[in-house]
């Protein structure tokens, strides 16, 4: 079977989703402009520590190798080493990302100590002034503290998790000189218009430009840099695929349970019309993923719509599923960053479109600049 | 240079799980975290066959895989050779 029969075979879906990214929680303790939940805030319907774990005993009796914890912040969660024990223990590896303020020399040598864990630390500037100003103030040293932490307790190959914006693009080398530093593997990801991400998208997503930056710095370095699949967009900018099956796994091969157990078709589509279903329904997360019908839809061969005029299609797929719906494109027409220039016209067309709202918004409510003391 | 795989006396790393998909099977190692896909259930087969007690032709026969799609099989294992599923 060759690789685009096997593609055909992945977008049918398979009997269990390779990856699932699971956000324990919306609680968090930065408040990043691009944060695709829109965390804060704990969601008082959060599950508890027993319905995880029987959500992780369902996902091992499907064979799901390894899962994406994410959040908010999951270390946040007071059970959250209870439940990297359990699912571990139960056969499932565990890749959390973090933003690495709860990792102290003590919990690094906890981590250290455990089999089948990777870590994640997001990081979205080499330097403080371009990472601060995406991920807050301060942010920038908690996560190098975390990671001098990991390197200390000799974790071993941890992961820096950077999501590419205009303003960091052209820091690509350098987060590379900075993960062979720490002995880390460097992740980049695309940025997208979902959670928070939908008001700053505009002024943070990469020029046209910068697309094909990306593009050659991925065909130069890509084999060592993982990507979560996520640049296949701009596929069309030339003859060399990028590493990876180069398709959307929403409701396919991927999903998201979000942290009151609600299951979407990927980590970016967080709103009603992406939901399949709940952990909590009869019949559990199974049941979601094998019948729902929003993800028997997506299993569907989907039409290329307005982009099967383009001789690209092939090679771009379109785009992808949730930066179209978030910025008020049609599902089956070009990606907003369409490296062919279809995006900006189909943004145009549809400026006078009602942009779809994130709806779980846990957002901390905006405060009040106070001055203590005298200035 | 090494000998073929077809006279070698494979085994599946006791790491590795497979997990049945209607393509064949995904094949994931928990020690390297790669992820392999057998992309026929014939091949799933004859991964599940590899015990160690004959070489890889003796089970391609044990199997009743056609001599002429031998080829095609040891290309498969080649690849999860060298993501060190089979040892």
């Amino acid at each position: 079977m060759s690789q685009t029969q096997l593609v055909e075979q992945l977008k049918g879906g398979l009997d269990a989703p390779i990856c699932l990214t699971w956000e324990l929680t919306y609680a968090c303790n930065l408040e990043c402009v691009h944060c695709l939940s829109s965390s804060g805030r704990r969601d008082p319907r959060e599950l508890t520590t027993d319905e995880a774990k029987a959500v992780l005993d369902e996902l091992h009796d499907l064979q799901v190798f390894y899962i994406n914890m994410g959040g908010g912040e999951p270390m946040i969660r007071r059970d959250f080493f209870e439940l990297l024990e359990y699912s571990i223990g139960r056969g499932i590896g565990v890749k959390f990302s973090t933003n690495g303020a709860f990792i102290d020399a003590e919990k690094a040598k906890r981590l250290t100590a455990m089999d089948y864990l990777d870590i994640q630390i997001s990081l979205d500037g080499t330097d403080a002034v371009t990472n601060d100003a995406v991920r807050g103030e301060g942010s920038y040293n908690t996560a190098i503290q975390a990671m001098n932490h990991l390197r200390d307790a000799g974790f071993g190959e941890f992961k820096i998790s950077v999501v590419v914006t205009r303003y960091n693009v052209d820091q690509l080398d350098e987060f590379k000189a900075l993960a062979d530093e720490y002995g880390a593997q460097l992740r980049i990801t695309r940025l997208r218009p979902s959670g928070r991400g939908a008001d700053s998208w505009h002024d943070l997503h990469p020029t046209q430009a910068q697309q094909r930056q990306i593009y050659d710095w991925l065909v130069l370095n890509g084999e060592n840099v993982l990507t979560g699949d996520s640049f296949f967009h701009l596929n069309a900018l030339g003859e060399q695929p990028l590493p990876g099956l180069n398709m959307c796994g929403a409701g396919r091969v991927v999903c998201l349970i979000d942290p009151i157990g609600d299951v979407y078709a990927c980590p970016f589509v967080i709103h009603d019309e992406f939901k399949a279903g709940s952990v909590r329904d009869a019949g559990g997360f199974s049941n979601v993923w094998k019948q729902s019908d929003l993800f028997r839809e997506l299993r569907e061969p989907q039409s290329a719509g307005a982009c099967s005029a383009c001789g690209e299609f092939d090679a771009c797929q379109g785009g992808c599923m949730a930066a179209k719906f978030f910025t008020g494109l049609p599902l089956d027409g070009p990606d907003p960053e369409c490296v062919k220039g279809h995006g900006e016209a189909a943004l145009l067309a549809a400026s006078s479109v009602q942009i779809p709202k994130p709806m779980m918004d846990h957002s901390k409510p905006s405060r009040v600049p106070v001055t203590i003391g005298r200035r | 240079m090494t000998a073929s795989l077809l006279d070698q006396r494979l085994t599946l790393h006791p790491q590795v799980a497979l997990r049945p998909e209607p393509f064949g099977a995904l094949a994931y190692h928990y020690g390297n975290r790669k992820l392999v896909f057998l992309k026929h259930p014939d091949v799933v087969r004859l991964v599940q066959a590899l015990d160690g007690t004959g070489t890889t032709a003796e089970k391609l026969s044990e199997c009743e895989i056609d001599a002429a799609r031998w080829p095609s099989f040891e290309r498969a294992l080649a690849n999860l050779h060298a993501s060190e599923m089979l040892q």
